[in-house]
């Protein structure tokens, strides 16, 4: 027993991945279906977009890369279907230079085939620009001063969009999705109270816990926190999808790490004493 | 299976970096460093193209355009852009180095002044005033007295404690880093409440983290059951 | 004086400026084309990056130092993207050349959807750097059975609360408890890790200010380097 015991402390990490592998595959396979239930701050971030009018313009970042496109994507996807579906027009841009063709794939697939707007008109991809909170504080001021040209190089002074907006004064909300620096926070830090800009935000699990402060305190009217809060989100807009089904197997990936984390424990303990009763 | 060449070609790469997880080996290293490679190029002509064309080398031809018309405008002043930018190499080129110490100058310059106003009125001031709240909140209460089932009232009996516990860990946690007196006797206990509540939110930092990392393999699954091997993924 | 005095009062000068700039919008114009300096000083010292890397699987491939076979993959790779999304477009740009250089049905010249840039990225850095990342559930994975251990109550409190997040925010742990424990969850992020999360920022934003504050006062000098 001990002999057995000492071996399962000391397994080889391969054995555990592949238990991580198995766990969190099958669900894909043949999913829970179980029901999603909304949290508030999720709920708040549905509620700013609901609380818009057809007409009005937001400012869209989509500030993240392929690193961390499964929890974000379905975020800005699921975001770009609330928005054009309440014919809110948008102005897009992105912060991290990776994530220029993930914007443009979503603007693409939603804004131009699903929904039929018209480019320049309806939105416009600003593309990306690098600067970090030097290119947050200018966009405050000017959106022309940080891209004289759009993602395309047609000049803004050509967009009828540009001729309406300039600045954040002049945008409703600010909707941002975000992976990490720069994001969210500098967002807030340099944006929210110098300009009075309100905003909702997207981020990845790992970042959402520091940003709770952030919607206590009114600096952000909504947050999405990982791949859970995507789907409670599609939940909310009506909209199931990958957010949604991957629900499954986080459910069971997470019992997975509890129950290592016990069994580790556990067998720790047990061979911890032996030793020390030995 | 899926006949695009490009879907393999996206398949071959992730599997080559998941074979690290068995272990080290050629295959990962050829995909890592080709990976390196890839999206150091990527950077450099993203960085061209969206910012060193339109921001830096347009509005100086257009100024040096216009005052070989005659005309002097305020693209010019892109021109110091130039210089410092031309400076920054020396860094990497044979010779001295100082040069680029100029535009480091003004890139540390910007960025500690932009921090100081966005941690002093984006952080600190904002964080304080959002801590001013009674200890205890009326809402709260009228909750806990219509609380129907045992979860109810546990749940119920926390939130009336919340206000009072914000207030709480907010001042312990923030005794806890205060290092210049000894956390001994009552200043000990005070430190340690604080400590507690840094437990608690490492734990949920952790536990967010854990949802992080299962969805980012969930999606790479889901591409090679789905997009390489066309099984169809329920949802 | 050139070495360090003149750059010591470009950055006190461009810091001042940056501060005093949001209290008065007189200084608008002035630091908005500082601004747009340090937006281009910024790409500038990413491309610096790139070109480093280059210079350094440059000098171990000349070498022959180990393992300088990758180093030949990461230049090629390299080259391709550069060439690809920078070369080929400054050319077509130079003499004017406005018809497509098509190959297998994409544009050779330049960084939209449709080109071979944008193939390969879509192809080869995203799927690559995804799995990157996603490589980090399986370390999750193993960590937690074979390093977590709750050795003191404080361990036991960070283990206790991350179980109860995990299984309280996804929908399993609704399912199994009624509610209760996405209600208990809510409340651990609203209340326990908001307050010390808050303390953080606080403390944070101290030190920050502090830092700032030293480097535009020209005390704190160390991005200077040595003589």
């Amino acid at each position: 027993m001990a002999g057995v015991l000492h071996r399962i402390e000391h397994v080889d990490r391969r054995i555990i991945f592949l238990i991580m592998l198995v766990s969190i595959s099958v669900p894909l396979f043949y999913p829970m279906n179980l029901p999603i239930r909304v949290s508030p701050e999720v709920r708040l971030y549905y509620e700013a977009i609901e609380a818009l009018e057809a007409g009005d313009v937001v400012y869209l970042a989509a500030d993240y890369d392929p690193g961390s496109k499964p929890e974000l994507d379905p975020m800005l996807k699921a975001s770009l279907e609330h928005l054009l579906r309440k014919d809110i027009r948008i102005v897009s841009a992105t912060l991290w230079p990776a994530g220029v063709p993930l914007l443009e794939a979503g603007l693409d697939t939603y804004a131009r085939d699903k929904y039929s707007r018209e480019y320049g008109v309806d939105y416009v991809n600003l593309g990306f620009k690098e600067g970090k909170e030097n290119v947050m504080v200018q966009l405050g001021k000017s959106f022309r001063a940080v891209f004289p040209t759009d993602a395309y190089g047609t000049p803004l002074e050509e967009l009828p969009l540009m001729a309406e907006v300039d600045r954040f004064a002049d945008v409703k909300l600010l909707v941002l999705i975000s992976a990490g620096y720069p994001g969210t926070k500098e967002w807030v830090q340099q944006v929210r109270n110098r300009y009075n800009a309100p905003m909702i935000s997207g981020c990845t699990a790992v970042s959402a816990p520091e940003y709770y402060p952030y919607v206590s305190s009114n600096q952000l009217s909504g947050l999405l926190g990982g791949l859970s809060g995507a789907a409670e989100y599609e939940q909310l807009i009506g909209e199931p999808a990958w957010g949604t089904t991957g629900m499954s197997a986080q459910s069971l990936g997470h019992v997975t790490i509890v129950i290592l984390i016990l069994i580790g424990n556990v067998v720790y303990l047990i061979n911890h004493r032996r030793k020390v009763a030995a | 299976m899926s006949a695009d060449l490009w879907v393999w070609v996206a398949a071959i790469f992730t599997l080559a970096i998941m074979s690290y997880l068995y272990k080290d080996n050629p295959v990962y290293k050829v995909a890592e460093y080709l990976f390196v490679g890839v999206a150091s190029g990527y950077y450099l002509s993203t960085y061209y193209q969206n910012v060193m064309v339109p921001n830096l080398f347009i509005p100086v031809g257009d100024g040096v355009s216009a005052l070989f018309g005659g005309q002097v405008t305020p693209d010019l002043w892109r021109l110091f852009a130039l210089v410092l930018g031309i400076m920054l190499f020396t860094r990497v080129m044979p010779g001295p180095s100082w040069p680029s110490r100029w535009p480091m100058g003004l890139l540390v310059g910007a960025y500690s002044g932009l921090a100081i106003i966005g941690f002093a009125q984006g952080d600190l001031m904002a964080q304080l005033q959002d801590a001013m709240i009674p200890a205890v909140d009326g809402d709260s209460l009228r909750q806990f007295s219509e609380s129907q089932s045992v979860g109810d009232y546990v749940i119920n009996s926390l939130w009336v404690i919340g206000n009072i516990s914000l207030i709480v860990g907010l001042l312990s946690t923030l005794y806890y880093f205060f290092f210049s007196k000894e956390h001994r006797g009552v200043s000990g206990h005070v430190a340690k409440v604080g400590i507690w509540f840094l437990m608690i939110s490492f734990g949920a930092s952790y536990g967010f983290t854990v949802m992080a990392r299962v969805s980012l393999a969930l999606d790479r699954l889901r591409f090679l059951f789905q997009d390489w091997m066309g099984f169809t993924i329920i949802s | 004086m050139l070495r360090r005095e003149i750059p010591l009062l470009i950055t006190i000068g461009v810091g001042w400026f940056m501060v005093l700039e949001f209290f008065l919008p007189i200084l608008e114009p002035v630091s908005t084309e500082l601004q747009s300096w340090a937006i281009i000083m910024t790409a500038l010292a990413s491309v610096l990056g790139v070109v480093n890397v280059a210079r350094i699987n440059t000098l171990k491939v000349s070498r022959k130092q180990k393992d300088w076979g990758y180093s030949v993959v990461l230049l090629l790779g390299m080259a391709v993207m550069i060439s690809l999304g920078t070369v080929f477009p400054i050319i077509k740009s130079l003499f004017n050349i406005e018809s497509a250089w098509g190959l297998g049905g994409m544009e050779l010249s330049g960084v939209s959807r449709g080109t071979w840039f944008g193939q390969f990225y879509d192809s080869i850095f995203y799927p690559m750097q995804a799995t990157m990342f996603s490589l980090l559930a399986f370390y999750i994975a193993s960590a937690a059975f074979r390093s977590f251990r709750i050795r003191s109550v404080e361990a036991a409190l960070l283990a206790i609360t991350a179980m109860i997040i995990m299984i309280g925010r996804v929908p399993i742990g609704d399912a199994i408890s009624g509610g209760f424990l996405p209600e208990l969850s809510d409340w651990i992020m609203n209340v326990p890790n908001l307050a010390a999360k808050r303390a953080i920022l606080i403390g944070a934003a101290l030190g920050a200010i502090s830092t700032g504050l030293k480097v535009i006062m020209g005390i704190e000098r160390n991005f200077l380097g040595g003589d």
